[in-house]
């Protein structure tokens, strides 16, 4: 048998965390050393493990391992990856050790066990999430992800909101679950049942009694993702949450745990329900559009830095959406690459602004001003990664933007025409906000400020590093998603419009 | 007509258990005062320990009988039913006995006056209600005869046997006597107005089919169903159809379903706080197992004519537990109206009227008891402090357990693994048992997916009480020295531990739960 890579991978996290609540009171400030040193050894058996993942076959699924778990539900533990799979594995298991890094003196020492500990038991189930190969196992996880997160933004919440915004958080989600649970039992009543009758696999490509049930199923799948992603109207509970959180937690919140959301649409609304989601696909993607417009221009308005970063990423996540949507292929690997550059180029930006909350001890922008000059490496920081947020060319989210208009552009000309109004409205916010802070005389508060410590540049500059690389030579990627599009457009039944742009190696 | 013929190994749980609580009176009445409460505890979990491994090895005969002329079916769901209610019996009984019976949680001598000086008196010379045990056993008898009465007479007594020690045991707490007295006082009233209609619904079924044995009750409908319009007896129907209505509002009321769900917080909160996990879990259990046993062995052949109207119970019950619970600020009485709550969900499961249905139930009634018998044991350690040092009586006010992890993590902790079980959050039991109470009634077109919503809707505002406590006990500040956590002795510890163990590995590792859960889901006819 096959060495059981994605379980490993999820179970070390796991036993990490149990190691950091077994370690006694004295030692409690070594929490985040032993979390940095697992979430390393996470990352780097991921590398391991995508090194073997073979891309003739991006489109399958691959590591796979199934286990009866409940065999009177029909559920099994089975997990696997495809090319969209691993690229999400991998995102999960490089952003931690940086939240980890960034928390490092922002908590104190005797909370510190907790604070690891759950940060650890959140990357395992995100792992768990994203390689679920069974839908019960997929809401296991994605259910009980809630729990490290609200107690993480309860418990480490920044002002006396937290409690509102931790429970606010966890209704929106679990609601969400719920309607989703229903969909989930009514799907497993129309697919074969038997001992794996949970099986992704064995629900894919079910001939619906009525295209009625379909349709519901489908909202209640669609109705969770969206409060997840989040679309506009459920979008509330995020701003909410950023504002809280610390700055490593917001990072996996959007970075990654949002992307349950649309990896959620892609992977099982998709596959699973394709003629209700051609059905659906022009609301949604007018709520996606709604989402992009109405993000950005709420980012312009805002006065907070956490919260306007949280509403770029309404923003951004309605672009996810209208590429997935649109169904055609560079659409949906567009927005797949967008996920990841979504993930990389957010956390830089809540990562910088949280060391700058961190000196100032205030969130609010018209409190900073002239920062260049005092923190230049910081400000440098936040000027890549917002660059990078607006999609400038020769930064990775610039490639993903770009796939996902022309992607929607070939269908839905007019949809894809409003849309790149959301670009204009991006560098608004992001070059304003840029202006505000860092631009002009240097403050007297700032005078006795130190620049970025090595710390803090060791969690900046990889972000950076990749963000540029996959500006610059997105390939090593778009290979590892190509096929696995490809098949999902399958599924589907969808093909690209005819006289579509040149179908050539790498879009 | 013969004596009836008794199969006393297959009846044996219950003879064990009654057998130690006579011996339990004789201790009560010859024992030295000094050494009864110790020969009390060793006798009831010596009978409760020796009639689960009765039960146990009856389960591994793998046989079905119906004995005592008929009166009694020990099948699967009974077997099944029986077993959990001894295991959390035995649970129950451990927190009781290793309370410190200075600050326990039963009075010194029930028949003192609240306040006078006879109280006093006897506090002052340590007395101890040792017959709370008895009286546990008794009604632990009529527990394990409840869900096995196979026929309407049977169950009446069985219902009573279990009921009137109940109602003693309420009135038993050591502090806020008062309280616990009117609970004690309202629960009999209250219960014996039930046991009347469900005495009336049985004298009309025996009008109707001219027996109380559900089999027979079962065959009338049927040749009712079958038999033309000149030879119905005119008026038959309405005897049935009136008696199946009052004879659910008898069993309703035992399980805390809407409407007759109002005791429910009032006793909870006033009894002493071991009887009320006790009773939670294992009333909950032999009631819904009598339920079980009416609805598919008697009752199956009008179920056109039922589940409508039970369908609406379990709604409303779900989603009125679900509601006023929000609005609670005592833990036992919010737990008392997630236990209706809970009522509801497990009626989903009821209705579904197939063998995944019991199935379903049988879990999710081992699943609930295993939680609750937890919760109850925890909310006996959290304790006032009284101005001179000691150890007060139970803060069972929200509000006092505000920031309850930073002193005692380890008990904000489980209780918030309780809590979640309860919520139904995944990997906890309370999950499992939802999703299958849930999956079996889903596909019972045409009835069965607006429940599931319905069910879907209050688990939804359920989770935001139970968050709620969670809120309190981590993310508020301390009481500071109002409120302090008494330390568990071993024998609470280890019926927490259970609780905690079941309610994990319900949730993670629940196939051979549910596969036994299935395979006992047959009952004789």
């Amino acid at each position: 048998m096959d060495f059981p890579w994605l379980t490993v991978i999820g179970a070390v996290p796991l036993a990490g965390s149990a190691l950091i609540a077994a370690l006694p009171k004295a030692l409690a400030p070594r929490a985040r050393h032993l979390a940095l040193g697992v979430s390393l050894i996470t990352f780097v058996l991921t590398l391991v493990m995508a090194a073997q993942f073979e891309l003739t076959r991006a489109g399958e699924i691959q590591f796979s391992e199934i286990h009866s778990w409940i065999g009177e539900f029909g559920v099994s533990y089975a997990l696997g990856v495809n090319g969209i799979g691993l690229v999400m594995v991998a995102l999960s298991t490089v952003l931690v050790p940086l939240c980890v890094l960034a928390a490092w003196n922002e908590i104190e020492p005797d909370r510190a066990r907790l604070f690891f500990g759950l940060v650890l038991v959140l990357e395992a189930m995100m792992i768990g999430v994203f390689a679920a190969r069974d839908l019960f196992l997929f809401y296991v996880f994605f259910e009980a992800m809630l729990i490290p997160v609200y107690f993480l933004i309860g418990a480490f919440g920044s002002s006396e909101r937290r409690r509102y915004t931790a429970v606010k958080f966890l209704v929106y989600s679990l609601v969400g679950g719920l309607i989703m649970l229903v969909g989930v039992i009514g799907l497993y009543g129309s697919g074969p049942g038997g001992e794996q009758g949970f099986l992704i696999d064995n629900l894919t490509g079910l001939d619906f009694s009525s295209s009625t049930a379909e349709r519901l199923m489908f909202v209640a799948f669609f109705i969770a993702f969206a409060i997840k992603a989040p679309m506009w109207p459920v979008h509330t509970w995020l701003p909410d949450a950023t504002d809280e959180a610390p700055a490593g937690v917001s990072v996996l919140l959007v970075g990654v745990l949002d992307k349950v959301g649309t990896f959620g649409m892609l992977t099982l609304c998709l596959p699973l329900f394709p003629e209700a989601s051609k059905w659906a696909a022009p609301v949604i993607l007018a709520l996606a559009l709604v989402s992009v417009l109405y993000g950005a221009l709420l980012a312009i308005g805002q006065t907070d830095l956490n919260r306007l970063i949280a509403y770029t990423s309404i923003s951004h996540f309605g672009f996810i959406v209208l590429g997935i949507f649109a169904m055609t292929s560079t659409g949906q690997t567009g927005s797949t690459l967008y996920m990841v550059n979504h993930g990389f180029s957010t956390a830089a930006l809540f990562l910088v602004a949280g060391m700058l909350i961190k000196r100032r001890g205030s969130a609010d922008i018209d409190d900073y001003g002239g920062l260049q000059r005092s923190t230049p490496v910081l400000a440098a920081g936040f000027l890549l990664a917002g660059l990078s947020s607006l999609a400038l060319p020769g930064m990775s989210s610039f490639v993903s933007e770009f796939m996902v208009l022309t992607g929607t552009f070939v269908k839905y000309p007019a949809v894809a025409v409003l849309a790149t109004l959301g670009i204009v409205l991006a560098a608004l916010y992001i070059l304003l906000t840029y202006q505000r802070m860092f631009t002009g005389p240097i403050k007297e508060y700032a005078a006795g400020w130190k620049d970025a410590s090595a710390r803090e540049v060791w969690v900046i500059a990889p972000l950076v590093v990749v963000i540029l690389f996959l500006g610059v030579y997105p390939k090593p990627v778009l290979d590892v998603i190509n096929p696995a599009i490809a098949t999902t457009m399958q599924q589907v039944g969808v093909t690209d419009p005819e006289p579509t742009v040149a179908e050539g190696e790498n879009k | 007509m013969n004596a009836p013929s008794f199969d006393y190994a297959a009846l044996a749980p219950m003879l064990i258990v009654f057998v130690a609580a006579l011996l339990a009176v004789l201790v009560e009445a010859f024992a030295p005062r000094a050494r009864r409460f110790v020969s009390q505890v060793v006798l009831a979990t010596v009978g409760i320990a020796g009639a689960l491994f009765a039960v146990i090895y009856l389960a591994t005969q793998d046989k079905a009988v119906t004995t005592a002329g008929g009166a009694v079916a020990i099948d699967g769901p009974a077997l099944f039913l029986q077993g959990t209610i001894l295991v959390l019996a035995l649970l129950a009984v451990l927190t009781m006995a290793d309370e410190d019976p200075e600050s326990g949680a039963f009075t010194a001598q029930a028949s003192a006056v609240p306040g006078s000086s006879d109280e006093a008196k006897a506090v002052r010379a340590g007395l101890v209600q040792t017959e709370v045990y008895p009286l546990i056993l008794f009604s632990l008898v009529g527990m394990l005869l409840f869900p096995a009465a196979n026929d309407l007479l049977t169950m009446f007594i069985a219902l009573e046997v279990l009921s009137l020690p109940l109602y003693l045991l309420c009135g038993l707490a050591r502090r806020r006597r008062l309280l616990s007295q009117e609970a004690s006082l309202k629960y009999f009233l209250l219960g014996a107005f039930s046991s009347a209609f469900f005495l009336f619904g049985a004298a009309l079924l025996y009008g109707f089919a001219g027996s109380v044995r559900l089999s027979d009750i079962d065959a009338a409908v049927s040749d009712g169903a079958t038999a033309t319009a000149a030879t119905a007896v005119v008026g038959q129907d309405g005897l049935l159809l009136l008696g199946v209505g009052l004879l659910a509002v008898g069993l309703l009321f035992k399980v805390g379903a809407f409407p007759f769900q109002s005791w429910t917080p009032d006793v909870y909160q006033g009894a002493p706080t071991p009887v009320t996990g006790f009773m939670a879990a294992c009333t909950k259990v032999a009631a819904f197992g009598a339920l079980l046993r009416i609805a598919y062995v008697a009752l199956p052949g009008v179920r056109w004519d039922w589940q409508p109207a039970i369908w609406l119970v379990a709604a409303l019950t779900m989603l009125i537990g679900s509601v006023i619970a929000i609005v609670q600020a005592d833990v036992k009485r919010m737990l008392a109206y997630s236990s209706i709550a809970h009522a509801g969900f497990i009626l989903v499961g009821l209705l579904a009227m197939d063998r995944d249905g019991i199935g379903s139930v049988l879990f999710y009634l081992a699943a609930y008891g295993f939680t609750t018998v937890g919760a109850f044991a925890l909310v006996t350690l959290v304790r006032t402090s009284t101005p001179e040092g000691g150890i007060g009586g139970e803060a069972t006010h929200l509000s006092q357990w505000q920031g309850l992890a930073k002193r005692s993590p380890l008990l904000a902790f489980t209780f918030t693994l309780f809590l979640l079980a309860f919520a139904g959050i995944p990997l906890t039991s309370g999950f499992t048992g939802k999703f299958a109470v849930f999956s079996a009634a889903v596909d019972q077109a045409p009835w069965g997916p607006g429940l599931v919503l319905v069910g879907v809707a209050a688990s939804a505002i359920a989770v935001f009480f139970y968050i709620r406590v969670i809120v309190l006990m981590y993310f508020n500040d301390s009481v500071g020295d109002a409120v302090t956590v008494t330390r568990p002795g071993a024998l609470t510890i280890f019926a927490v531990g259970v609780g905690v163990v079941a309610t994990i590995g319900l949730g993670v590792l629940p196939a051979a739960a549910l596969q036994l859960a299935n395979s006992s889901s047959v009952f004789l006819p």
